[in-house]
């Protein structure tokens, strides 16, 4: 691999049988990314339940009780590489009962592929993957048009699917989409061209994937930079050292520049930004840095550092997209640690504005009770300000997830509007 | 402004340091589980960076089983000396001596099994509530939905169904007295690339992952090497071998590939020509198919 390559993470969303596992283990075949002897378990399996030849789908089975079941119950990541790119793939079920594993799924995805089986077109699953494939800010959504093979390998077929599709995606904001008809099961425009399908002038799957321009998906405006923890080495070298150490939420922040913290609002300059292989001149999204300034500030960990002129709002009402991720409902007015960046404080929802009855988009009001999977716009206060974007313009410092105090499960993630 | 990327392995990097600051910021007492392999090496040295100018504010914890190859112990011990922290040793031997646990019988016995219970005994002992380990997502299938931050219950059991979702870069390490967790901050990495990285950095292994000769018996598709605690069949032979072994374990179950790999460059390229992961070499993961699955329920790394 060269120096240069980059890493790229999507998701996968289809509804059952629409092809997904065979084309993941179609991606990992044809790349040669499959091992020897995984392959050869999987040809065991297959000849056990009396499959002709491999059964490329039996390679993204994981735990025992979903190979017992036949389901994917959970995100499973799934890695390969190519001389141009690394990919993590995060394979997501796509039942309707899983759409916090989506959420989950896509939050870190570059791009989402989502699979349409072509004999039956866009249904109200792949309206739902799409809808959250957006809610997400996924920047790149890829559309297979799966088991060309079946519809006889017809450009009518694959049409349809692209003016259904259109249709009903006007509503949403999905920045970038295509559409590659395929077979995962033959191979067709996977990994290697059709040849059976020469009326499609695009490019293969995987050359797609390998191609997809992402580093201006990064927001490289608005410096952002949580603190996670100081470091105070008191050792002989570095006897007053006092660095904030963090990752780069966003932006570029550059020895020199003039910073604000917040909540505190005390300003300084940058005066270093230093690594184990040295000190650097800038520091952007998403490098693990440590940052000095030039003035002694009490600064700890869920503090941000951003530059003067470009600040997120500090607010405590918060209109937010939530996800409820866990079985047991919210209850009403309760109270719950709110996670944010480095960031943490008490929380409580006060109010469901509206709910997505996300087959038909539509918005539900009056129905104030979120159940595991229902995503709703709601309202939240925190007992102190959070410093924060809007998730449109900045995923890191406009997410946040809930945690139930009684039981410190993770119950809901949401996105700041 | 294209030039405001990472490259794969920096980005992993990046995200490896993260993770370790967060367990650092999330728990009172954690350890890093060292075994003297690679993957535990590049946490350790990610651990590293992620403190610097300050050192590891936590201990290395390393599961002895007794049964080592003697390159791995002065390595660790090296490598302590060198990072100024401290080790905490949880023996099986001392396990076995006070009767918490029985020795495996017969010829394919390994104190892999054994390790479980002397791994959550130390952990108890010391009052770690976070375990940060080098598994990776991609060694086995059992791992490829193990979380980042990764929650036992206070019998240090996994729960492959109860995990809590990850979202982002938001990580939930809140936990109540007795509990822990595990944390795996190279989850996203392979094996190729943890040697591409490695190589980059060049960053000092034990001499055994580097082609050299050595006594060796085949057993099982592959050279296991000759050691005190290795009971020779009749119809074994010992013979010698230039090899290397892709991962380290339990001296007794660990088997070796022939090799001539003998500096970074070669073994990365030899790896990225490998047609076989590299636990195809470990008899503990041949014992069944989901033999990984079990012992990660019951506590394993
Ligand atoms: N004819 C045809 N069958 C396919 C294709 N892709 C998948 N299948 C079959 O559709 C069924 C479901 O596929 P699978 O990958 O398990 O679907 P999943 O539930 O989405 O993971 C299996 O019998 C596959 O062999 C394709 O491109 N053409």
């Amino acid at each position: 691999m060269l120096d240069n390559n980059q890493l790229l993470r999507f998701t996968t969303a289809g509804s059952v049988d629409d092809g997904k596992s065979t084309l993941i283990g179609r991606l990992l075949y044809d790349s040669k990314s499959i091992f020897e002897d995984q392959l050869q378990a999987i040809e065991n399996t297959s000849k056990k339940k009396g499959h002709e030849g491999v059964d490329l789908a039996l390679f993204t089975d994981g735990l025992r009780d979903e190979r017992e079941q036949g389901i994917t119950i959970d995100v499973a990541y799934r890695y390969f590489t190519t001389p141009k790119r690394k990919f993590i793939i995060a394979d997501t079920p796509g039942h309707i009962q899983y759409t916090r594993n989506m959420v989950t799924g896509a939050s870190t995805a570059n791009a989402a592929i989502i699979l349409v089986d072509a004999r039956h077109g866009v249904i109200e699953q792949t309206k739902r993957h799409s809808f959250i494939a957006s809610l997400l800010q996924i920047p790149h959504v890829i559309v297979c048009i799966n088991k060309m093979d079946l519809v006889d390998y017809s450009e009518e077929a694959y049409n349809k699917v692209i003016n259904q599709f259109e249709e009903f995606s006007s509503k949403m904001l999905v920045k970038d989409v295509r559409f590659i008809p395929i077979s995962a099961l033959n191979g067709d425009n996977v990994v290697n061209r059709s040849t059976k399908m020469d009326w499609y002038q695009g490019a293969p799957l995987l050359h797609t994937l390998e191609t997809i321009h992402i580093s201006s998906d990064i927001n490289k405006v608005d410096a952002r930079f949580p603190v996670q923890t100081v470091l105070r080495p008191q050792n002989d070298t570095h006897r007053d050292y006092r660095g904030y150490a963090g990752r780069v939420a966003s932006g570029i922040l550059r020895k020199g520049d003039e910073v604000t913290v917040m909540p505190s609002g005390f300003t300084s300059k940058i005066k270093s930004i230093d690594t184990l292989d040295g000190e650097l001149d800038e520091a952007y999204a998403p490098m693990s840095v440590s940052i000095t300034l030039e003035d002694d500030i009490d600064i700890s960990r869920g503090d941000m550092i951003v530059r003067s002129n470009n600040k997120p709002e500090a607010i405590q009402d918060l209109e937010v997209m939530l996800c409820w991720l866990h079985n047991d409902a919210a209850k009403p007015r309760a109270k719950y640690t709110i996670k944010h960046t480095s960031n943490e404080q008490k929380a409580m929802i006060k109010e469901v504005v509206y709910k997505f009855n996300i087959n038909t988009l539509d918005r539900i009001t009056g129905d104030t009770e979120l159940k595991m999977n229902d995503i709703s716009k709601v309202k939240i206060r925190t007992t102190k300000p959070l410093m924060v974007d809007s998730y449109r313009e900045n995923r890191t410092t406009g997410s946040i997830i809930l945690v139930d105090d009684a039981t410190n499960e993770t119950v809901a993630a949401g996105m700041i509007v | 402004m294209s030039k405001y990327y990472l490259n794969y392995l920096d980005e992993l990097e990046s995200e490896a340091i993260f993770i370790l600051r967060e367990v650092w910021a999330q728990f009172q007492n954690p350890v890093i589980l060292f075994s003297g392999g690679k993957d535990s090496i590049l946490v350790t040295h990610l651990a590293k960076k992620a403190f610097y100018p300050a050192k590891i504010p936590f201990p290395l914890m390393h599961v002895d089983t007794g049964h080592n190859f003697p390159e791995t112990i002065q390595f660790r011990d090296d490598i302590i000396k060198e990072l100024g922290v401290n080790l905490i040793v949880g023996s099986v031997q001392e396990s076995i001596d006070d009767g918490r646990v029985a020795e495996e019988k017969g010829k394919n016995a390994t104190r892999n099994a054994l390790q479980i219970t002397t791994l959550l005994d130390a952990i108890e002992a010391n009052k770690v509530d976070c375990a940060i380990g080098g598994g990776r997502r991609d060694e086995e299938k059992a791992r490829a939905k193990e979380r980042f931050f990764s929650h036992r219950d206070d019998f240090g059991q996994w729960d492959p169904k109860n995990q809590r979702p990850e979202l982002w870069n938001l990580f939930n390490g809140k936990h109540f007295q007795g509990e822990h967790f595990r944390a795996f901050p190279i989850s996203n990495w392979t094996e190729m690339d943890v040697w591409n990285y490695i190589k980059r950095e060049n960053i000092a292994i034990p001499s055994l992952y580097y082609a050299h000769e050595r006594e060796v018996v085949w057993r099982q598709d592959s050279w296991i090497p000759n050691s005190e605690f290795l009971v020779i069949e009749d119809h074994e032979e010992i013979v010698t071998k230039k090899i290397r072994f892709r991962t380290l374990g339990d001296i007794t179950i660990t088997g070796g590939i022939e090799s001539d790999a003998d500096t970074l460059e070669k073994i990365a390229e030899e790896v990225s020509g490998m047609r076989q992961t590299e636990r195809g070499n470990r008899s503990d993961d041949k014992r069944s198919e989901s033999a990984m699955e079990d012992r990660k329920r019951q506590g394993y790394f």
